[in-house]
C-alpha cells in the first residue's frame, strides 16, 4: 500500500506499471485492477484556465487519506491500493490524482476505486485555486458524485 | 502553553493570516476559539473544523496545546 502526495508532475500509468513490478505479493494473486486518474482541464465553469493551485493541510491530509483507504480496506477487503495525489502548481492536461485498486475480482476493485475517489473528494484538505486569463478565483465545491449530499 | 489555530485556502486570506496562537482561558470548544478570533461570530456551517488533524464539530472540546484548523470545503481530486 502507498499514499503519496507529490509536488511536481508525474506520470499515472508509469507510476503503476512501477508499483506493480516492485509490489512483489501482487503478483499472481490478483485478477482486477481499477484505476482513476484525474486530469486537470483547461476550462472550468465557462472560463479558460491558465494554472492551478493545489494548497492542502500537511499533515492532515496524509492522516485523512489513510483513514479512508483504511476504511474502505474493511467494507472492500481489496489486495493492494496505490494513491498518488498532486499539490502545488499544475498546468492543464497534468495529472492531478491517481487511484488504483487491486483485488481478486472486479467488484470489490470497482467498488473500493469510486469509494476512495469520492470520499478524497468530501474529506481530504484539498483546495484548488485557479488563474484564469484574468485574475484567480478558488474552486468552492466538487462537481456531485455518488455519495450522498454532495 | 497555548491553542494553536490554523486557517487554509480562501479563509486564509478572508482572516489575512494563516495562524495564531490563543492562550486557553474560557476556551471548552471549537465554537469558543472561533468566537474568539472573530469577534464573537458564530460558526459558519460552510466552515469545516478539525482538532488536531481529525474532523470536529462546533462543540468538539479544545485543551491547552491542541491544533484547531478552519477551513472552507474541500475541492481535491
Amino acid at each position: 500500500m502507498r499514499i503519496e502526495l507529490r509536488a511536481t508532475a508525474f506520470d499515472p500509468l508509469a507510476e503503476l506499471a512501477g508499483y506493480q513490478a516492485e509490489t512483489a505479493v501482487l503478483a499472481g494473486s490478483f485478477g482486477a485492477t481499477a484505476l482513476f486518474i484525474g486530469t486537470m482541464r483547461d476550462s472550468n465553469e465557462g472560463q479558460s484556465v491558465r494554472k492551478m493551485t493545489l494548497e492542502h493541510y500537511p499533515g492532515m491530509t496524509e492522516r485523512q487519506l489513510q483513514n479512508i483507504v483504511e476504511e474502505s480496506r474493511k467494507h472492500w477487503p481489496f489486495d493492494d491500493v496505490l494513491v498518488i495525489h498532486r499539490v502545488g502548481e499544475l498546468l492543464p492536461a497534468d495529472p492531478i490524482v491517481l487511484i488504483a485498486v487491486w483485488s481478486s475480482h472486479r467488484g470489490i476493485a470497482f467498488d473500493a476505486c469510486r469509494h476512495i475517489l469520492e470520499a478524497l473528494k468530501h474529506r481530504a484538505p484539498f483546495w484548488k485555486k485557479e488563474a484564469l486569463e484574468h485574475g484567480e478565483r478558488w474552486v468552492e465545491t466538487n462537481t456531485s458524485g455518488y455519495v450522498s449530499g454532495s | 502553553m497555548t491553542i494553536r489555530v490554523r486557517y487554509f485556502a480562501s479563509l486564509r486570506e478572508r482572516m489575512g493570516r494563516a495562524d495564531e496562537e490563543l492562550v486557553p482561558e474560557n476556551l471548552a470548544s471549537v465554537a469558543d476559539v472561533w468566537k474568539a478570533v472573530c469577534e464573537g461570530q458564530p460558526l459558519p456551517e460552510n466552515i469545516l473544523c478539525a482538532v488536531n488533524m481529525e474532523y470536529a464539530h462546533a462543540d468538539t472540546a479544545v485543551k491547552d496545546g491542541d491544533e484547531v484548523a478552519f477551513f472552507p470545503p474541500v475541492t481535491g481530486g
